[in-house]
């Protein structure tokens, strides 16, 4: 079993607390794990990837090589696009539709999500609006990772257990309102995917 | 033994807690700045007393480490890459003196120029100064080579140089840690006379430094970290270094690599194990991070004729960082690839904040420069230095911490008026102080803009040692009092900011300017929110 994911997203965006939860939970199952994050400059506003990879066997490269991604997770849809080299025949491109337009040469936000819907395997939701419908708009980050998590050989409870973990010290209001936030996800892929 | 989920950077930092260091010293760069912070952060560290803080530059912490293996502890000292030239003379040195307590430098290479101005290749250095250096493969070798390097630094009385690249240094994976060893106690070096570099001491100390090269290098003969794994396709070997192996196995997850490979983590290179290979295999592959070091060293010292292929002959590329695809072309392997980024899809550079200071600083700077034209303003390094994109477009140079200001002063000398110097709190105190004096002691018509947010931005808000200095060290070194020239930057303030900026710009002398106000990525940061208070610059 092996899963590699491109974590994408803009500086900012907070893509590394999904990497996080993803590793709380692979560790949980005993896998092992590279993810390579991205720090320094382009953190300020720029495009940022995280590479993940999680196995059972042991793992070569940090990086995963183009064209063998088994999901690219976007928290930003033109970013979602950017990592396409990467991903698998067959695998699923799952992201998020609301832009963050920090460049004046934007594209038509109509167009990018049309080259999304391109992908055969494609995923994309309105991870903003469905945290805010839960009450917590902080939580759209974790909204996406459900979306991801039916595209993983990890069980839904493995991460579950990865969000009690990362916001145990943020208290029970915290964990419930993110594990609401993970369900919303799942419930929305296993519905269109 | 315990496991932890450590970025390697941090696996470095356990490493040398768990290896018995007594302080660690650095200045904040990128990639190797998480080194120190999971020091700063650790309770271990601060119940042992670890020293944590951050040094003013590189070379101040070089320096410091030294002086802490001079009295018998042992010390790991962190940077850049870049940052290593900042501290190559306490670095050089360092290995004809030798040292008392274990002494580890890292120094953390970025290929690709993620977030730096070169890609400068640190193990040139390790070769220059003739000392042991390690290049770990994975998180678990960096923090074994912590944790061992403090060993074979006593051993030989060497400094090491431990030598990781970003994705190294920024990318997690699980690591297994090995018993705490005690810090040393104090003690003296053995020879009271091997610090002092008198011509007459250093021509015998860097003697005892050749004399020790056979011995470092049957050292690396033996080192758990170079590895010869036979193969019987010997039509070509492999050598790989660092994490240069991991790209080259990651071709071979479902097939047999039938290569001979020599896997290099310690250096100097091992000598025999590369002629054995040179001997045997018809060709020669060297896959390594960085610059060609290994594969120019090859062509110099083999025996055999051996050809010897990599970044020089563009069998991989001679510049940027590796990939496990850049390796299966080197191999012939072909890789298909099945998307393609749409055409659509934007750069989207990296920008400073909204609501950042350093923009309207800018933006009062450019009015105010209007009536001198384009052209003239010398930059450094930190967030300010976005501002040479558009729509700013407002900075004209950035080419080593403090190069702003000294800059400015030659362009200055050369004629040019209306010359501005832009630089920042942290690389004031890092580099800019000296070329100040400079400008002082000639009183040389420059405006230098500190911009000041209380913070070292651009690596993650680190502190500052310039917090709540700036003026007094202006006036300390010379600048006349009338033009130190505060304000807040703000677009209420526009104005004022013109106007003041304006004045100075015609004062024909050296001014300093500092806007001052906090950088908004650090409100959260509880410590500097008194401080400020403290210094009443809240
Ligand atoms: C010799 C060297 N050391 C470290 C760095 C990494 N570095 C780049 S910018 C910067 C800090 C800048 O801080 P400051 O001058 O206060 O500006 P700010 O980013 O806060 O605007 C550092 C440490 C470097 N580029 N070169
Ligand atoms: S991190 Fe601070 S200094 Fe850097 S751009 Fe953002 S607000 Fe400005």
């Amino acid at each position: 079993m092996k899963t590699d994911i491109i974590l994408a997203g803009v500086g900012g965006q907070g893509i590394l607390s999904i990497a996080a939860t993803i590793g709380m939970s692979a560790l949980h199952n005993n896998l092992h794990l590279k993810q390579a994050e991205v720090h320094g400059m382009s953190q300020r506003g720029g495009a940022v990837q995280s590479n993940m990879r999680i196995s059972d066997k042991p793992i070569s490269s940090d990086l995963i090589p183009m064209g063998e991604a088994d999901i690219i997770l976007s928290v930003e849809p033109m970013e979602s696009l950017r990592y396409l080299p990467y991903l698998k025949k067959g695998g699923w491109l799952v992201t998020n539709t609301t832009p963050f337009i920090n460049i004046n040469n934007y594209p038509e936000i109509e167009e990018v999500l049309a080259e999304i819907k391109k992908q055969k395997n494609h995923i994309s939701l309105d991870a903003d609006s469905i945290a805010a419908e839960i009450g917590s708009k902080r939580s759209s980050n974790i909204v996406m990772l459900g979306a991801a998590t039916p595209f993983f050989d990890i069980s839904f409870e493995s991460f579950e257990e990865g969000i009690r973990q990362i916001f145990a010290r943020k208290g029970e209001d915290i964990i419930n309102v993110n594990i609401q936030a993970l369900r919303a996800g799942r419930d929305f892929t296993e519905k269109n995917r | 033994m315990q496991k932890l989920l450590l970025l390697g950077d941090e696996a470095i930092a356990q490493g040398a807690l768990d290896g018995g260091i007594s302080g660690i010293y650095a200045y904040p760069g990128t990639p190797s700045t998480e080194i120190t912070e999971y020091v700063q952060a650790s309770n271990f560290a601060k119940e042992n007393n670890i020293h944590s803080d951050w040094s003013v530059n590189e070379k101040t912490a070089m320096e410091a480490g030294l002086g802490m293996s001079y009295a018998g502890k042992r010390a790991m000292v962190c940077m850049k890459h870049v940052g290593l030239n900042v501290a190559a003379d306490a670095f050089i040195n360092s290995s004809i003196t030798g040292v008392n307590g274990g002494l580890i430098v890292v120094s953390a290479d970025d290929p690709s120029m993620h977030s730096s101005q070169n890609e400068q290749d640190s193990r040139f250095y390790g070769n220059f100064a003739m000392i042991p250096m390690l290049e770990p493969v994975n998180q678990q070798e960096a923090y074994e080579m912590a944790y061992y390097g403090y060993e074979l630094s006593e051993k030989y009385k060497l400094p090491v140089l431990l030598r990781i690249t970003t994705r190294l240094a920024h990318s997690r994976a699980g690591v297994e840690t090995l018993e705490q060893k005690p810090q040393n106690d104090i003690s003296l070096p053995s020879n009271l006379t091997q610090f002092v570099l008198l011509p007459s001491i250093a021509r015998k100390q860097y003697k005892i430094l050749l004399s020790n090269q056979a011995s470092i290098e049957a050292a690396s003969e033996e080192s758990i970290f170079n590895k010869y794994i036979d193969g019987s396709d010997k039509k070509l070997g492999i050598i790989t270094t660092g994490i240069a192996y991991n790209y080259l196995m990651e071709n071979f997850q479902d097939k047999e690599l039938k290569h001979p490979v020599l896997k290099i983590g310690q250096y100097p290179i091992p000598r025999k194990q590369v002629n054995k290979m040179l001997k045997e295999c018809d060709k020669v592959l060297v896959i390594e991070e960085g610059y060609p070091v290994v594969e120019e060293m090859l062509k110099g010292y083999q025996e055999a004729g051996t050809p010897i292929i990599g970044r020089l002959d563009g069998t991989l590329p001679r510049d940027g960082e590796l990939n496990p695809n850049l390796v299966a072309n080197a191999l012939g392997f072909e890789t298909v690839l099945d998307g393609t980024i749409p055409e659509l899809v934007k750069n989207r550079p990296p920008s400073m904040c909204v609501g950042c200071g350093h923009i309207d600083a800018y933006n009062a700077l450019n009015e105010a420069l209007i009536p001198y034209g384009v052209g003239r303003v010398f930059s450094d390094i930190g967030c300010y230095t976005l501002g040479a994109l558009p729509p700013y477009n407002a900075v004209n140079s950035c080419v080593d911490m403090g190069a702003s200001i000294t800059m400015a002063k030659g362009a200055a000398d050369a004629g040019m008026i209306g010359v501005v110097a832009v630089i920042g709190d942290s690389t004031f105190t890092h580099s800019g102080i000296t070329g100040l004096i400079d400008c002082v002691s000639e009183n040389t018509p420059v405006t230098i803009i500190i911009s000041d947010n209380f913070t070292t931005g651009m690596t993650g808000g680190q502190d500052s040692k310039a917090l709540g200095k700036i003026e007094d060290i202006c006036e300390g070194v010379g600048v006349h009092p009338d033009h130190i020239r505060v304000f807040k930057p703000l677009k209420k303030n526009m104005e004022e900011m013109v106007q003041i900026m304006k004045e100075e710009l015609e004062y024909n002398g050296v001014s300093v300017i500092i806007p001052r106000r906090q950088c908004v990525q650090t409100m959260k940061n509880k410590k500097l929110a008194e401080q400020l208070i403290n210094l009443n610059l809240k």
